[in-house]
């Protein structure tokens, strides 16, 4: 009776946790409401006026003006990511010599702080389009899956291999049918990683030089003192991350469900 | 049974490099096997029975000698040719159910879809698991994992079976059936076996003909012919006088090996 008794338990303490995860946010902005309405701070606009100019803004034509460019940036930004970290992790996890001649230089470019390299992007791409703010984000966020692709094609069960190739598995059929599951975990790890670093990327790169985007009109807002429309920017930074993140946990839960659930599981 | 034979191996040596110097692990061992037998190498522990299995399987180059199959010099692992690896905790690909683990091998060998469902059905039966096939690999015991393990070697309809000390790790009750499972499983299939165990009960149990095999660098030491009946029976073919006798050399042999071990390299103590 252990078991139903702890099902129960867990049951209950989910509903606990889901719990705190609505109601302390929406009790955070409703002491904000109180405080802000009170205070009459230039800093701090009421939380009414937050959300008016919220709604105005980005249910508007800013969503085509800012919001658009800003995620089209990020997308395109963290799929290079995602491709060039994978795709060159594959091939130096695999081949140990290539990895030792570009280890150097890679751990240089990841010690690099990604927006030194703005002034550059500028330079080459020139400050309007979104090639400068692709190119900081592929510099900046692509370290994390490439480190952790090639740590995840390291760490493959040797045993696995070896079955593999026991069974006339030819070398390309190996690397996509065991290599690439088996590290895939470690990969998504770095994904995650990544995300949030192509996230604050852009934002700054649309900061520094940009004439559209949410970074950029979070800058403008606060040079205008339009200081709702600032907090308006901030917030939409924010839900954009957080469903970004809810997006991603989602998909990892799909394709990882074998590696969650392999952990301590046997008859 | 007809004599001939199926894989032969010949001075075959096998030395490891390495920054503390080289390692003799095999020095000199030659032996054939007939189609359709049954035999079992053992031999003390760290004698290199690992190392000579996968020089056999192609998955390591001999420094000398040769490796040949139906006449072929083998050189990388050979198609007909179906191996169960030692440890089940990583030969099973965890992402994939067990029917799919079962078929894995025949994905890459081109055989189509239907007919691998057929083949995963029928061995996933042979071995007792066709409930098990939409599990995954780590829901199951250790022994279970093992029984799919033998029906992925089955299923890739093979020629000659290697097996790498295949139950060392389950426990014994477990073990005497998976052996009993085993020998069905070849007198139906009639495949060739090489078996190679550290348990000589085991090794007198399951094979035609145990090779006894010294300790580093092995050479065969001895090779000792199995008349018990078949079929075996874990509690009857044990009782028997000829199974004692039989067991009882196989010791000995291992003993007088494994005594020059330890004036040797004092790896392997004996009383």
């Amino acid at each position: 009776m252990t078991a139903g008794g702890g099902a129960v338990r867990g049951r209950t303490y989910q509903a606990l946790l889901l719990a705190l995860e609505i109601t302390v946010p929406a009790l955070l902005l409703v002491a904000y409401a109180i405080w802000a309405a009170a205070a009459e701070s230039f800093y701090f606009p009421p939380l009414g006026e937050i959300g008016e100019r919220f709604a105005e803004l980005w249910f508007a034509e800013r969503l085509t003006d800012d919001v658009l460019p800003s995620l089209r940036r990020l997308a395109m930004g963290y799929l290079l990511c995602v491709v060039v970290g994978i795709g060159a992790g594959l091939v130096l996890g695999a081949f140990r010599l290539v990895q030792q001649a570009v280890q150097p230089f890679a751990e240089f470019l990841r010690a690099l702080p990604a927006v030194a390299l703005i002034p550059f992007g500028i330079l080459v791409f020139g400050a309007r389009g979104d090639s400068m703010k692709i190119f900081i984000i592929l510099v900046g966020a692509v370290w994390p899956i490439l480190l952790n692709t090639i740590d995840g094609v390291r760490g493959v069960d040797r045993g696995l291999l070896e079955m593999a190739r026991a069974y006339s598995v030819g070398r390309w059929g190996r690397i996509r049918d065991v290599v690439i599951p088996a590290a895939l975990p470690r990969m998504v790890a770095g994904m995650r990683t990544s995300l949030s670093i192509a996230i604050i990327l852009m934002v700054v790169s649309e900061m520094v030089a940009s004439s559209n985007g949410v970074g950029y009109f979070v800058l403008e807002s606060q040079r205008r003192f339009a200081i709702a429309d600032m907090w308006a920017g901030i917030v939409l930074l924010g839900i954009i991350g957080y469903l970004a993140n809810l997006l991603f946990v989602q998909t990892e839960r799909r394709i990882l469900r074998w590696h969650r659930e392999s952990k301590g599981a046997s008859l | 049974m007809s004599s001939e034979t199926v894989l032969e191996v010949g001075g075959l040596a096998k030395s490891y490099s390495s920054r503390t110097g080289t390692t003799e692990a095999i020095g000199d061992v030659s032996f054939d096997v007939a189609r359709g037998e049954f035999v079992c190498v053992v031999g003390p522990s760290g004698c290199g029975k690992t190392t000579l299995l996968k020089c056999l399987a192609g998955l390591l180059e001999p420094t000398s000698g040769e490796v040949r199959l139906d006449g072929e010099p083998v050189r990388r692992p050979p198609p007909n040719m179906g191996f169960v690896p030692q440890d089940y905790t990583n030969s099973m690909l965890p992402w994939l159910r067990v029917d799919k683990n079962v078929t894995f091998p025949l994905r890459h060998k081109g055989v189509g879809a239907a007919r691998r469902a057929e083949l995963a059905d029928e061995t996933l039966r042979i071995v007792g698991l066709s409930e098990f096939a939409r599990h995954y690999p780590w829901q199951l015991s250790g022994g279970m994992q093992q029984r799919v393990a033998i029906a992925r070697a089955l299923a890739y309809e093979p020629e000659i079976l290697l097996m790498d000390e295949p139950f060392a790790s389950v426990d014994a009750q477990t073990r005497g059936d998976l052996e009993d499972l085993l020998l069905d499983v070849w007198d139906r299939y009639g495949v060739t076996t090489v078996f190679v165990t550290h348990d000589i009960d085991e090794s007198v149990y399951l094979a035609d003909r145990v090779i006894v095999l010294s300790a580093r660098p092995s050479k065969v030491q001895r090779v000792l012919p199995v008349d018990l009946p078949r079929p075996r029976d874990q509690i009857t073919t044990k009782e028997l006088g000829e199974f004692t006798k039989l067991r009882t050399e196989v010791v000995r042999t291992i003993r007088q090996t494994g005594s020059r071990a330890v004036s040797g390299t004092g790896g392997h103590r004996s009383r």
